[in-house]
């Protein structure tokens, strides 16, 4: 039975391929995550501003984003662009823009959330100590506004990385890509192919998410105070 | 005895919305002296205190501290602050520091005082208050009546020139009020000036020298607290201490009232 699966990895340039899509999907996830964090604070903040307008655009943006399924964002950014306005986007740009699009609307939400949250009587005391406007958000806000965050940050980050197949359907060829056209070829005289290269794809999968899920729980605990 | 002015407020109004919470309030605070101010829910009491450092801002009248105005404006109110000191009810401790980060961290940022020397005085202050040994606890580790106690001190390690306390044993469970109210005690015989927002009426007899009984947003009284709690001059103020007599009620009364209610 492992001989089966060694035949599948061996295989011409399986493992290689396999490797590939792996780092396509990191590539995907770590770019869009990251842009995610830093344009989502930025919004994030937009969203607690006290201007109407800003208000108004950012709510509309955040429930836009998620009323809209991901793989519709995908095809709407790759097909229609490029047929109805000739803008040709390569695939795996379209990707990081729509993954980055949604992770932003997700990340200012949060952020939002974790800043309204805050005690106004937090602010109130480090007023009354002298500190200014810029030092009480830099000594007490947003130290007590990231570890709020932390939870709901690490969360975001799993699901993208998760949610990253769906950009087969527009021709990326990432992990679980790779390995369904492995497992259709290897398939037809191994009918333990799915088997070996899904359950290889999922201990990949986990390896990634398993550290980030760590992370999360040890600063909590490291917070608890 | 006092003698110099700290802080004047002259003809102060301030309004939310419609509702006029202050109208017209004229107080005088001289140095060492302690002013407790009493009044029902809602009488403006608490607004005036954060007034007086620049929470709300003011609709007209004057405040003076020092006798320099700093509601003309041009107030930069992080710098005011420093010499008031402001201790809420609710339990206002940054949760993400320790005591003595928490006691540092306006000396230090604010003042950008030496740390050594502030260290040394907040430890001084932490154990008059008998909680030096909670020095590197964190405020989810503390009572109520030790999370208040943490934010008098500071306070006062601003080295401020008048403390304003608002209503700070409100949200305490009974048995921690005492300790807090020793410490606002003891700070009163060291000659601090300080303008105390209460209901503990025991209490503000005890430390007042001065009491201010106001009633929808005006200074109906002012007396020393004998005189207040003894015989107060207005029906209002006979009113609002009635309220914590229970010596009218004898025993008669009570029996009558049970079996009445029976």
């Amino acid at each position: 039975m492992l001989d089966s699966a060694v035949s599948i990895f061996t295989a011409g340039r399986n493992m290689a391929r396999l490797m590939e899509g792996l780092w396509i999907t990191l590539e995907i996830s770590a770019v869009s995550v990251a842009l995610s964090m830093i344009f989502g604070i930025a919004v994030g903040l937009l969203m607690t501003s006290r201007h109407r307008f800003w208000k108004i655009a950012t709510r509309l943006y955040l429930e836009t984003v998620r009323v809209i399924p991901i793989l519709v964002l995908l095809f709407l950014f790759y097909y229609t662009l490029s047929r109805n306005w000739g803008i040709n986007l390569n695939s795996v740009v379209v990707a990081v823009l729509v993954f980055t699009l949604w992770g932003t609307a997700e990340m200012a939400d949060l952020v939002r959330g974790a800043i309204t949250s805050m005690p106004n009587h937090q602010r109130e005391s480090g007023r009354a100590i002298g500190l200014t406007e810029a030092q009480i958000n830099r000594y007490i806000i947003i130290p007590q506004a990231v570890r709020r965050l932390i939870p709901g940050v690490i969360n975001l980050t799993t699901r993208m990385i998760k949610t990253t197949p769906f950009v087969f359907f527009i021709n990326v060829p990432e992990l679980t890509k790779v390995g369904q056209q492995i497992v259709e070829v290897a398939g037809m005289k191994n009918y333990m192919a799915s088997f070996w290269v899904y359950g290889f794809i999922f201990f990949l999968y986990f390896i990634i998410c398993w550290p980030i899920s760590k992370l999360s729980l040890h600063l909590e605990s490291k917070w608890q105070n | 005895m006092p003698c110099r002015t700290v802080l004047n407020i002259i003809d102060l109004h301030k309004r939310y919305g419609q509702l006029e919470v202050l109208h017209g309030v004229s107080l005088e605070v001289k140095k060492g002296q302690v002013l407790v101010v009493v009044g029902p829910s809602g009488c403006g009491k608490s607004t005036l205190l954060r007034c007086i450092n620049g929470l709300e801002p003011i609709d007209s009248g004057n405040i003076e501290l020092n006798g320099g105005s700093i509601t003309d404006g041009k107030t930069r109110w992080n710098l005011v602050r420093q010499k008031i000191g402001m201790v809420f009810q609710s339990y206002d401790l940054f949760p993400h520091m320790t005591v003595m980060e928490n006691i540092l961290l306006g000396p230090l940022k604010a003042q950008g005082r030496n740390r050594a020397e502030v260290e040394h005085e907040a430890e001084e202050l932490l154990e008059r208050v008998g909680l030096l040994d909670r020095r590197d606890s964190w405020p989810g580790q503390l009572s109520g009546g030790q999370k208040q106690r943490v934010a008098i001190v500071r306070a006062l390690c601003m080295q401020p020139e008048i403390m304003l306390f608002d209503e700070v044993t409100a949200s305490l469970d009974p048995e921690m009020v005492r300790e807090v109210l020793d410490v606002m005690l003891e700070l009163a015989r060291r000659g601090m000036t300080m303008i105390i927002v209460t209901h503990e009426m025991a209490f503000a007899k005890a430390v007042a020298d001065r009491v201010i009984f106001m009633d929808a947003g005006v200074i109906v009284e002012s007396a020393p607290p004998d005189q207040f709690f003894e015989n107060p001059a207005s029906e209002r103020a006979r009113k609002f201490l009635n309220i914590f007599q229970f010596t009218g009620v004898t025993k008669e009364e009570q029996t009558d009232e049970k079996n009445g209610s029976n």
